[in-house]
């Protein structure tokens, strides 16, 4: 079984309806490990050692957080900047991280199809998230396509249910071990494989 | 009282009085001011002292005791350990060199050679008592020349030590000490018993000073009577000096020890500023008699023997201190500053003259030239620099007066701290752990007590006194932290310091917010409110206990402080609209009010608009990025 941890970053989780729905779902999923990262450090003061101790502890990697101005909150950035140290997590040494699996979740308020070379952002979220897929190949990591909630302000009680519910699949199935890199890795989004092979299953 | 001795005392503070301002002025420094007074009102022109004017040195010679002291004081242990280098390398080949020149300069001269020998050793100690006031005065004991200077004067005043040990050894070549002659415990023992006596009586001075001075002071200390801690540090000094005496040795090298001993102990900055009035006043006096003692009748008799003898002194010295500049890698001009000022003989050269005289190693009529020497050498110092300063230095246009800030041997650390209960003590400890040191003044011996057994730097002393300021190095210090309990007197201290120190950076515990104003009205800008920040942490915990999240909680406590503190700044100017000047407990429900009022207004959190998704709702969804 894989352990799954879910590196959480929301500097106003409280007003966010979307992500209380995802936790709500991913925290009932077993071996899954919440980690408020702004509940935690809210002066910003990563404790590094604890943080690697609990990479160490864990198979999976979750960047959950927003999509502020096309990347993650402050913190997240801090966390990576600090706690992914040159010798340890990359570099002569750095193997500590070798073959975990890395991925961001993340919820926008654009909708999906604004983000293309023809929409109103210009570029895809493959295309702004570069920076975490090299950071994880600098770390020998696995990185796969990320989960994205897209389209918040517009999404239903219903829309959000399912989200919710696929997230919870999703963490489940990588927990089990239940999936193959390379099929994995045919999608952008996480959320294309969960649904395609839920067509194939169909009768 | 007795009429006769008010006439002295007269004739001496008058002649201070008059010389002293007078040679400030011309630039002279007030050494040689001293010293001309001296000359001038004694036996050989005005002849307002006469034949007492030797009892007078001799009594004077106690602010050579006293100035020991205090240069022991000034020097802890580890600074010492840390100067080593310096001390050792300039000093061995200051005193070797110029040693070895005497003594073929008086082999010369047809001395014996254990004479000759003596009579080295004595000719190539300087003048502590003139060079480091000199050097103070023109405000270049901070420089390369200056710390070096100081080093080899160091070397000297501890090398007495085994010189005054080894000269009965050199004696019993010569001729025995004549029995009845004794005066002094050790002179009727024979030389090895001497050397041990002497020795004895070195580490009693040592155990004495840590294992009952420092009990006593703290014993006086806890009486909280300032005079009686005076009378204690005088009696130091003087039982120091009066065992010393007793048993033969120099009394300046003992207090020099007991300074060096009480260097590392709470009362530190306490004892020097104690004793230094009495060391300068004492010194002064020293001066005077000095001048007062030249013989000119000698000079007179033989002008050309003498002014050679001080000639050849001086050129001897000043070339040997040339070779040790030279050695310790000094610039052209500093080699010059530092061999100019050394190149006296110093007031150790009275002891050790007189000494051998006891010890027949030397006769009469030489034991007085050398003694005449001595003093014109010394006379003549301040004015040698003055020339080298005005005429040959500026002709290099290299003179250095200020080292550069990186100074590895400072034994000034830059904060200074007053006060060290919770709150000063636990800026003491962050500094600490972040590497910076600081001095620490507080009045409660007992905390200085527990304090300094946990291996704080904590001196005991009142930090309003400006010369308990001043010894904790206020005019070398970047920042004072004045970090005192009461109000009252944290503000006396912030008035002190900022009159008579103005480079210090202050920063100011206050107690609320009418302390405050006070320090604000007062031009103080850092001031930190000691109940300020805990109580805004508390209410940031209390937030979360209540189920905020904890970063908000937390920016809106950090915007809470901002806003505080500009609101402070904001009605600092209405707080006298009612016309009381003081702050009266209306006045203070007053200001709560409007604070409160503010605070409503002005709420940061409420303002806080930052990742709001109800602002963004309102435009098109498509638009923004976050959720």
């Amino acid at each position: 079984m894989n352990r799954i941890l879910i590196l959480f970053a929301h500097p106003r989780f409280e007003k966010s309806r979307v992500n209380r729905a995802l936790l709500q779902e991913a925290g009932r999923v077993p071996g899954v490990t919440l980690h408020d990262l702004y509940e935690r450090y809210p002066d910003f003061n990563v404790d590094v050692e604890r943080e690697k101790a609990l990479l160490a502890a864990h198979e999976v990697i979750v960047w959950h957080h927003p999509f502020y101005m096309y990347g993650a909150p402050a913190l997240l950035k801090q966390w990576i900047d600090l706690v992914l140290e040159y010798g340890w997590a990359h570099g002569p040494g750095g193997d500590f991280l070798k073959d975990k699996f890395v991925f961001n979740a993340l919820t926008s308020g654009g909708a999906r199809e604004t983000y293309a070379a023809d929409g109103f952002h210009r570029f895809s979220f493959e295309e702004f998230l570069t920076p975490f897929r090299q950071t994880a190949a600098l770390c020998q990591m696995v990185d796969l396509p990320p989960f994205v909630v897209a389209g918040t302000y517009r999404l239903t009680e219903a829309d959000l249910k399912i989200h919710a519910t696929l997230y919870g699949d999703l963490l489940a199935r990588l927990s089990r071990g239940d999936f193959r890199i390379e099929a994995v890795r045919r999608f952008a989004f996480l959320n294309d494989w969960l649904a395609e092979d839920a067509e194939g299953q169909r009768p | 009282m007795n009429t006769a001795f008010l006439q002295d005392a007269l004739i001496y503070l008058a002649t201070a009085l008059v010389f002293v301002p007078v040679a400030k002025r011309l630039g002279l420094g007030s050494v040689l001011g001293y010293l001309i007074g001296g000359i001038l009102i004694g036996p050989h022109f005005l002849g307002l002292i006469g034949g007492e004017g030797k009892d007078i040195l001799h009594f004077a010679e106690f602010g050579v005791v006293m100035m020991l002291f205090l240069i022991g004081l000034e020097l802890e242990p580890a600074h010492l350990w840390r100067m080593r280098r310096l001390i050792l390398g300039t000093g061995v080949v200051q005193m070797g060199v110029t040693t070895l020149c005497f003594l073929g300069a008086c082999l010369l001269l047809g001395f014996p050679w254990q004479a000759a020998l003596a009579s080295g050793l004595a000719l190539s100690m300087s003048s502590t008592a003139i060079v480091l006031q000199t050097l103070k005065e023109k405000g270049l004991d901070r420089t390369q020349s200056g710390r070096s200077a100081f080093a080899v004067l160091l070397f000297q005043d501890v090398a007495v030590i085994p010189i005054l040990a080894a000269l009965p050894l050199l004696a019993l070549y010569t001729a025995p000490v004549p029995a009845g002659a004794s005066r002094t415990f050790l002179e009727g023992l024979p030389g090895w018993a001497q050397t041990v006596a002497l020795l004895g009586t070195v580490g009693l001075v040592i155990l004495g000073g840590r294992f009952v001075a420092v009990p006593f002071l703290r014993f006086i200390a806890r009486l909280r009577l300032r005079e009686l801690f005076t009378v204690s540090a005088l009696f130091i000094v003087v039982a120091t000096a009066y065992i010393m005496g007793r048993v033969g040795l120099s009394p300046a090298l003992g207090t020099f020890l007991a300074g060096v001993v009480l260097a590392n102990s709470e009362y530190r900055h306490e004892l020097e500023s104690d004793i230094e009035p009495f060391k300068g006043l004492l010194l002064g006096l020293f001066f005077i008699a000095v001048g007062a003692s030249i013989n000119f009748h000698l000079i007179v008799i033989r002008p050309l023997e003498i002014l050679a003898l001080v000639g050849g002194a001086v050129a001897i010295k000043f070339l040997a201190l040339c070779l040790t500049g030279r050695v310790a890698r000094m610039t052209f001009d500093q080699t010059l500053l530092f061999s100019v000022s050394l190149a006296q003989v110093g007031e150790f050269a009275f002891v050790l003259f007189s000494f051998m005289y006891q010890l027949h190693l030397l006769p009469a009529e030489w034991t007085d030239r050398m003694m005449g020497v001595t003093a014109i050498s010394m006379t003549v110092t301040p004015l040698l620099l003055l020339v080298s300063e005005r005429l040959i230095l500026p002709r290099f246009g290299t003179r250095e007066t200020e080292e550069k800030a990186t100074d590895a041997v400072d034994l000034h650390p830059p904060v200074i701290i007053a006060g060290f209960g919770p709150f000063g003590s636990t800026v003491g400890r962050f500094l600490r752990a972040n590497g910076v040191q600081a001095t620490i003044l507080d009045t409660d011996s007992d905390r200085v007590d527990l304090l300094r057994k946990m291996g704080f730097k904590v001196f005991y002393g009142d930090a309003t006194r400006l010369d308990i300021l001043q010894a904790a190095g206020a005019d070398r210090a970047r920042i004072l932290i004045a970090a005192i309990g009461s109000p009252d007197i944290n503000q006396e201290l912030v008035e002190k310091v900022q009159r008579r120190f103005p480079h210090l950076t202050l920063m100011v515990r206050a107690q609320g917010r009418p302390d405050a104003y006070t320090l604000m009205d007062m031009g103080i800008r850092n001031i930190y409110r000691e109940s300020l920040d805990t109580s805004v942490r508390l209410g940031v915990d209390a937030l979360v206990k209540l189920g905020f999240r904890r970063y908000s909680a937390t920016r809106a406590g950090q915007n809470f402080l901002k806003y505080d503190e500009a609101a402070m700044h904001r009605l600092a100017p209405h707080r006298h609209d009612e016309s009381a000047y003081i702050f009266t407990t209306r006045e203070q429900v007053e200001l709560q009010e409007r604070l409160l009022t503010h605070d409503r207004e002005a709420n940061p959190a409420l303002n806080d608009h930052a990742w709001d998704s109800e602002v963004r709702a309102d435009h098109p969804p498509d638009a923004g990025t976050g959720p």
